[in-house]
């Protein structure tokens, strides 16, 4: 009846002896392992011929919009004449929006260093690398911090009357909760949202923000930093 | 045709010519191994990988923004060389120089747009280029490292952008610096050596002019094709870029 197996399991720490071993990958891990490698190509001249395409594609480009665009020159630089309102570089309107609603060590400081900061370690803090969904557990606990993380951010922007950082982050913080309580919903819109991890939902707030702070800063502030349509 | 098959001749007599092997030592480049030799035995392919996984070329998995951010860096050291052709780093001989751009040199005027377009494009490129990569999820191991390598290129890249933007020495020059260094002020302790060390002073006059102009032309300019380098070759000892599954 009992027979004996026909074969042997044994471990071996002898990596010289025995140097194989065998990893069972059963869910998606890092991308350090990778299923498979797919097709490739040469390099020569697979990759040159593209790269030199869009290079092309982008020198006509440029090239048209250099032709019907002049960069802008102002009159000689006066220490003494300030324009109003003076404005920076269009990259840091974002910057210059955020210095009109709270104190400059906070805007100007803080908050730009603490972005810097978090882009550098996003590689180390994201652990989630199998990229589960916010709310693919379901889990009220999580529903609880992301209800009081917001409500902190509504009541904080709400205090300083930073409406232009709170109309989108308002916007976010609701689509965010959508999938939450339609999960069996078949729009594809939906299941997009739905299946998206937290380090999704925070990137697009950052960006949401800073796209609307930019455009502000950029087209509808005029002097004293006050509302102007850029129509008119 | 007749005329093809004379030129094949003339470029293969040239490819047997002492000269040209001695600069290119592989044959033509129709076998894989010649193939390979032409990316890893030039010394400006080198970074390449000599292989790449057929999806990662496709259009969707990149956009081909951090080619075309590379790109940009590239149109704007020729026309920024040529620029200088024509600049003095001086009050207000700057302001002077930028008259003579638009009614003297020729084609003044399209080698300053090209130059401040592309100067433009590309911070839209790199942010653009960082927000793909990271919803790729090309961020993750083993690409750690490149990623903070990328924020580096991206401070470089936006300090480039401003250090130029004093040059021209004209109202939206001077204005658009002082709204930003009077922010670097506001540092606690640091923020006024920071100034100082800055703009060569208190103010921003002939000092600052020359000092940003010694950092737009030199020294950004050094660190953004260093950390250029290293990024690329990284790229290729990571392994290749990351595929979104959904991008197949
Ligand atoms: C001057 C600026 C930059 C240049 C010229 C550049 C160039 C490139 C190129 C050509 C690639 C190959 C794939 C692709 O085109 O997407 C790449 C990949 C990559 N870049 Fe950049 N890049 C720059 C800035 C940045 C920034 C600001 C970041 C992020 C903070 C970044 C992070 C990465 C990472 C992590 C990869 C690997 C992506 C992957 O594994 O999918 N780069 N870069």
């Amino acid at each position: 009846m009992s027979e004996k197996n026909t074969f042997e399991v044994g471990l071996s720490s002898d990596a010289v002896k025995h140097p194989r071993r065998i990893v069972f990958i059963t869910r998606k891990t890092s991308a350090k392992v990778k299923e498979e490698v797919g097709p490739q190509l040469m390099s020569f001249p697979h990759v040159i011929l593209r790269e030199t395409i869009a290079f092309q594609f982008l020198a006509i480009v440029l090239v048209v919009l250099a032709l019907f665009w002049d960069a802008p020159l102002e009159q000689l630089a006066n220490p003494l004449l300030t324009p109003n309102p003076a404005k920076a570089p269009w990259y840091f309107l974002g910057l210059q929006e955020l210095l009109h609603y709270f104190p400059p060590l906070v805007a100007g400081v803080l908050l730009p260093t603490l972005v810097v900061l978090a882009l550098v370690v996003i590689p180390y803090f994201d652990i989630n690398i199998e990229g589960e969904p916010l709310w693919g557990h379901r889990s009220s606990r999580r529903m609880k911090i992301y209800l009081g993380v917001f409500a902190v951010l509504f009541v904080l922007l709400a205090l300083y009357d930073a409406w232009t950082v709170l109309v989108p982050t308002v916007l976010v913080g609701v689509f965010g909760l959508v999938p939450y309580f339609l999960p069996t919903s078949e729009s594809r819109f939906l299941k997009f949202l739905g299946s998206q991890p937290l380090p999704w939902w925070v990137m697009t707030w950052f960006i949401a923000v800073a796209l609307t702070l930019t455009a502000v800063g950029t087209f509808f502030r005029g002097p004293g930093w006050s509302w102007v349509w850029p129509w008119s | 045709m007749a005329t093809t098959d004379w030129t094949h001749q003339r470029l293969e007599q040239l490819r047997q010519t002492r000269v040209w092997r001695s600069i290119f030592r592989r044959g033509p480049a129709r076998t894989n191994r010649t193939r390979s030799l032409a990316v890893f035995g030039n010394f400006a392919l080198h970074t390449l990988p000599v292989k790449v996984r057929e999806k990662s070329l496709s259009v969707r998995a990149t956009y081909y923004l951090g080619s075309i951010s590379f790109f940009l860096f590239v149109v704007l050291t020729i026309t920024g060389v040529l620029l200088m052709f024509y600049y003095h780093p001086a009050v207000p001989d700057a302001y002077r120089d930028m008259k003579d751009l638009i009614y003297v040199v020729s084609n003044g005027v399209f080698l300053r747009n090209l130059h401040r377009l592309a100067a433009h494009a590309m911070v839209v490129a790199v942010f653009w280029h960082m927000f793909h990569v990271f919803y790729r999820g090309g961020y993750k191991p083993p690409h750690e490292f490149n990623w903070v390598i990328g924020v580096g290129l991206l401070m470089v890249t936006l300090f480039l952008s401003y250090t130029g933007y004093l040059l021209p020495w004209d109202q939206l020059a001077f204005w658009a610096i002082t709204v930003g260094t009077n922010i670097i002020s506001y540092v606690p302790v640091l923020g006024r050596p920071i100034r100082f060390l800055l703009l060569g002073g208190h103010i921003i006059g002939q000092n600052a002019l020359l000092r940003f102009y010694v950092l737009h032309c030199v020294i950004l300019p050094l660190a953004a094709v260093g950390l250029i380098g290293m990024h690329f070759w990284r790229i290729q000892k990571d392994g290749g870029i990351t595929v979104r599954d959904d991008h197949e």
